[in-house]
């Protein structure tokens, strides 16, 4: 490859090894530095052989051709799957070790998944083909969305949302369709203070306003606060449960009921449903709607920032207005799509129409792969699993890290710690950063807000004993460095592709498209960019 | 159970740890009304891989799949040879099973990526800048009208009649709710694009005008002329490319004048998919980027001056803006943005270029064919890969009678616009270099008997 290091960066190493080692590659052994394509590429190259057209453009079009072609530099096939390779060595991933986001969910993705993904018959279909040539592909939708609606007891899901936000935009617009079909104007959403940065955002983006509900001592609901908002100007509430802090939220069913008596709905949002799936149904607790994101209770891979899945499930009263497709079984046993044309047969109320297709097909199938594949007794273990391992990891560190709400109980499927007593000077960013030297990925920080400093940890069920061991041993050394005041804690990562990254810089002066040597002369030298 | 590592002994040891007695000593706080004590009723029980591909493959051989047959179907979404390598690649374990990069220092793979998928994006659209994707084409379409409000402090936005009509009622549902105003032109079965119609619309209330490149008919609007006439009266272009490939034939949108120019990139690495998931792709004038939507990958340092990437300003973003965020969006389309930014390095622009030279060359092979059965006629003047025929009865019935003879022969547009008038006779029929002339001949022998009554 041309030049990778021509910039002049070099890997980073333990300081006294960079000052002793240095390589003329600007490589060490397997940590490998890799450039862009567009400084690797040429003009002139193409890892694609493609067939020579012996014909002129249409006269028609002469008048909207491009006088020259893209600037996009090509490189040869091996050339790119090197490029890639080693680009992806530079990323941590599930299948290196333990991933604890919080609220992320980072499980195991069943490589069957991917096969059955790729079968022609589900990845070689087009969306508009006409119905009777793509009876399997409805079916997938049909199957999943019968799963969901069991596993959730509620009467009907929309599966067209394409990731979990999406998901929650779906269900505030079933509520604001039912509202306006009752002929009422509610502009009000309650929102409790620990939720998801989701949640405010969607309720805005719905044309709602967020009022914030508190938090009890113990991290729940305050209910009685909440009971005092309700007003004929609320529409509903959005609660997520288990909730942020990795709670149950104990009093759902008495929420739901004070939100009904009021005249609202009840959104839940389900990002959290692996840790109950199989053990709870949300329908038995008086939800309206609640989106599932299938990338993590039902695993399909999150690939570096998606694509996700996020279908509603929807109860008696909101099932009618949901937006449109819908997959239908007809009279003679086929299935078919409900889309504008044939709306009023039983959708004549559907809030309308998301997306341009009918939703995450590839995610579908991932994940009724993964749904048959653990059958109904196994997404049970996977809940209790899941809610073991998070136990665990509290238990066994809680004596070092304050747990805020361990004294109420146990945890769902994440632990949360917090900052507090840590040495003077030192925060859950260091903890963070530290964790990355000792080979994991960290877990969620500074999330929730209600906790200062927060550590949210979710295992999840695909962890192992040996796995949670080697990595409450890690977290434990760490809050004990951090608690001695280890002053090298907070120039860690030491042994990651990159040392702290300055944002402050990327957010102040953004640099958000390669622009050759213009960029490069942009670029501060050392000096100007210290270690925080 | 293959998925779940703890053994019964593990489990054990774990609750002693806990103090707990049992498992279910755990879920504590679950109101006992509501706890469930055995598996659901009604569902299967956990079953081996071998079993689940079985079920699985069985679904799959119900589709009739795009390569089995002559296809020709675009509309949105086109079928294109994806090289192996690809595929190979972003699954990958380090990309496929990694997290949106917050942690930077361990996800310099996906950054880089991203900052490359941002660059390639940005050049073949001919903005400034874009961003790391958004849901779909679709999706990406309301976002740049939200987009374009908030630039321009106007709510009235005009949708042409050739914006694909899913696209377009994805916008009128939203802005049912936001109470945005949208004007919708009628599509109509003619040869040109309702350019002049779109600059008639304009007025000193609009915020945009949404033009599709080519529009959903194949047909190619002059985003230059309408740019001039938007900017004339302070509103934004916002041109929408549903098939990016033809961007290595004609000009792009950004510069004819675009100011937001979104698209749907599934054609470059991303399957059919039966309509998902698909890549959102958006880019914009540099100065509009605090008020872009979604995920940005910039440039930086790190703590020894190395370059280096993160997720940058932020601040426009749900976790941290909340309520007041430009987007809800937080995970995005990452795994198909890579797919995307793969095709397009090993095609290169000169390999993009060749490749729409092949796609326009098969489908005048295709139209020409056509054109030559008996009432039938190609509506556009000018297209790319995908242009309106005009048949002598109803579109749908015809594409249905095609399929029952093993032809997957376009997209009526009957069915994709199920209300509008006088549009039921026209089929819409893509061609890409995947098309054979056997293919062509087969569709046009197939067309022909149907249209002769001949559909037995």
């Amino acid at each position: 490859m041309s030049a990778p290091n021509a910039a002049g960066w070099r890997p980073s190493l333990g300081q006294a090894e960079r000052a002793e080692n240095t390589t003329s590659s600007g490589d060490y052994g397997l940590i490998l530095e890799e450039g862009l394509s567009f400084e690797l590429g040429a003009a002139d190259k193409c890892g694609v052989d493609i067939d020579y057209a012996d014909r002129s453009p249409i006269e028609g079009l002469a008048r909207f051709l491009r006088s020259e072609a893209p600037a996009l530099p090509g490189l040869t096939e091996p050339e790119v799957v090197r490029h890639y390779t080693r680009l992806s060595r530079q990323n941590y991933a599930i299948d290196l070790g333990p991933f604890p986001l919080g609220s992320c969910t980072m499980k195991h993705n069943p490589r069957l998944n991917e096969k059955m993904a790729r079968l022609p018959g589900f990845a070689d279909v087009h969306p508009m083909q006409p119905q009777t040539t793509v009876q399997g592909a409805l079916e997938v939708i049909e199957q999943l969305a019968d799963w969901l609606m069991k596993l959730t007891g509620m009467a009907s899901v929309a599966m067209s949302p394409k990731a979990g936000a999406h998901g929650e935009l779906c269900g505030l617009l079933c509520i604001r369709a039912a509202l306006d079909a009752r002929g009422e104007t509610r502009d009000v959403v309650l929102v409790p203070e620990s939720a998801h940065g989701t949640n405010p955002a969607t309720a805005a983006f719905a044309g709602f306003k967020v009022e914030t509900i508190p938090a009890t001592p113990a991290g729940r609901v305050d209910v009685e606060a909440l009971k005092a908002k309700l007003a004929p100007n609320v529409a509903g509430v959005m609660i997520t449960n288990p909730n942020t802090c990795g709670l149950f939220e104990p009093d759902m069913r008495e929420i739901a009921d004070a939100v009904h008596a009021a005249g609202g709905y009840v959104y839940c949002d389900g990002a959290n449903f692996n840790a109950i799936v199989g053990k709870v149904r949300p329908g038995d607790l008086g939800v309206d709607a609640m989106h599932i994101n299938l990338h993590k209770t039902f695993s399909t891979p999150h690939g570096g920032g998606g694509p996700g899945a996020g279908p509603v499930v929807l109860s008696e009263a909101l099932a009618p207005f949901a937006p449109l497709p819908f997959v239908t079984r007809g009279a003679d046993g086929s299935l078919r799509l409900v889309e504008e044309e044939n709306a009023g047969e039983g959708h004549a109320q559907a809030f309308g129409r998301m997306v341009a297709f009918h939703g995450q097909m590839g995610m579908f199938t991932r994940a009724l792969t993964y749904i048959l594949s653990h059958g109904a007794d196994g997404l049970r273990q996977v809940a209790e699993d899941a809610v073991l391992n998070a136990n665990y990891v509290l238990r066994a560190c809680d004596d070092l890290l304050p747990a805020p709400f361990a004294a109420s109980g146990p945890c769902m499927h994440e632990a949360l710690f917090s900052d507090a007593g840590l040495a003077e000077g030192f925060t859950t960013l260091d903890i963070a950063k530290g964790l990355i030297d000792e080979g994991f990925h960290p877990m969620t920080v500074y999330f929730p807000l209600v906790v200062k400093g927060a550590m949210l940890v979710e295992p999840t069920e695909t962890e192992s004993k040996a796995g949670l061991d080697r990595f409450i041993t890690s977290l434990r050394s760490l809050a004990e460095r951090a608690k001695a005041g280890d002053e090298s804690l907070h120039s860690a990562p030491h042994f990651a592709p990159r040392r702290r990254l300055d944002e402050t810089l990327a957010a102040r002066k953004p640099v958000l498209v390669w622009r050759g040597d213009a960029a490069a002369a942009g670029t501060p030298s050392r000096s100007e960019v210290g270690g925080r | 159970m293959r998925y779940l590592p703890l053994t019964p002994a593990d489990r054990a040891a774990m609750l002693e740890t806990i103090g707990a007695r049992s498992v279910d000593d755990l879920f504590v706080d679950v109101p006992a009304a509501a706890r469930l004590t055995a598996p659901i009723d009604g569902l299967p029980a956990h079953a081996s891989e071998m079993a689940v591909e079985r079920h699985m493959t069985a679904l799959a051989a119900k589709n009739i799949s795009a390569g089995s047959v002559p296809f020709f179907l675009g509309a949105g979404a086109y079928r294109h040879h994806v090289p192996a390598s690809v595929d190979h690649l972003i699954q990958r374990g380090e990309f496929l099973t990694a997290y949106t990069p917050y942690q930077p220092e361990i996800a310099q793979g996906t950054l880089q990526v991203l900052f490359e998928f941002q660059t390639q994006v940005a050049r073949l659209f001919g903005t400034d800048i874009a961003n790391a994707s958004m849901y779909d084409g679709s999706t990406a379409c309301w976002e740049a009208i939200l987009m374009a409000a908030r630039v321009t402090r106007k709510g009235r936005a005009i949708l042409s009649g050739g914006l694909h009509p899913h696209y377009a009622e994805v916008v009128r549902t939203m802005a049912k709710f936001t109470r945005d105003d949208i004007v919708s032109l009628s599509p109509e079965l003619v040869a040109e694009p309702d350019d002049n119609e779109v600059i008639a619309s304009i007025d000193d209330q609009t915020s945009c005008v949404v033009v599709q490149y080519p529009d959903v008919l194949g047909r190619i609007p002059d985003l230059a002329a309408i740019a001039e006439a938007a900017h004339a009266k302070g509103a934004l272009l916002i041109a929408v490319v549903t098939e990016p490939v033809a961007l290595g034939l004609i000009e792009a949108p950004g510069a004819l004048g675009a100011d937001i120019v979104v698209g749907e990139g599934q054609s470059l690495g991303v399957g059919l998919q039966f309509g998902g998931p698909y890549l959102g792709l958006f880019g914009c004038r540099e100065k509009f980027v605090r008020q872009m939507p979604g995920r940005l990958c910039g440039q930086t340092v790190d703590a020894e001056g190395k370059r280096g990437f993160v997720l940058t300003l932020s601040t426009r973003e749900q976790h941290i803006r909340r309520e007041k965020a430009t987007s809800n969006i937080c995970t995005n389309s990452g795994l198909c943005a890579l797919a995307f930014s793969v095709h397009l390095t090993l095609l290169g622009g000169e390999g993009l270029a060749q490749l729409a030279v092949v796609n326009h060359a098969k489908a005048q092979a295709t139209f020409e064919r056509l054109a030559r059965i008996p009432g039938v006629r190609v509506l556009n003047t000018a297209y790319f890969n995908e242009a309106t025929v005009v048949l002598p009865r109803d579109a749908r019935e015809v594409v249905r009678a095609l399929a029952d003879r093993q032809v997957l022969g376009g997209v009526s547009l009957g069915r994709l616009f199920p209300v509008a008038d006088g549009l039921h006779k026209g089929l819409l029929v893509a061609a890409t270099e995947t098309t054979t002339d056997e293919d062509i001949e087969a569709f046009a022998t197939a067309l022909e008997a149907v249209l002769a009554g001949g559909n037995a």
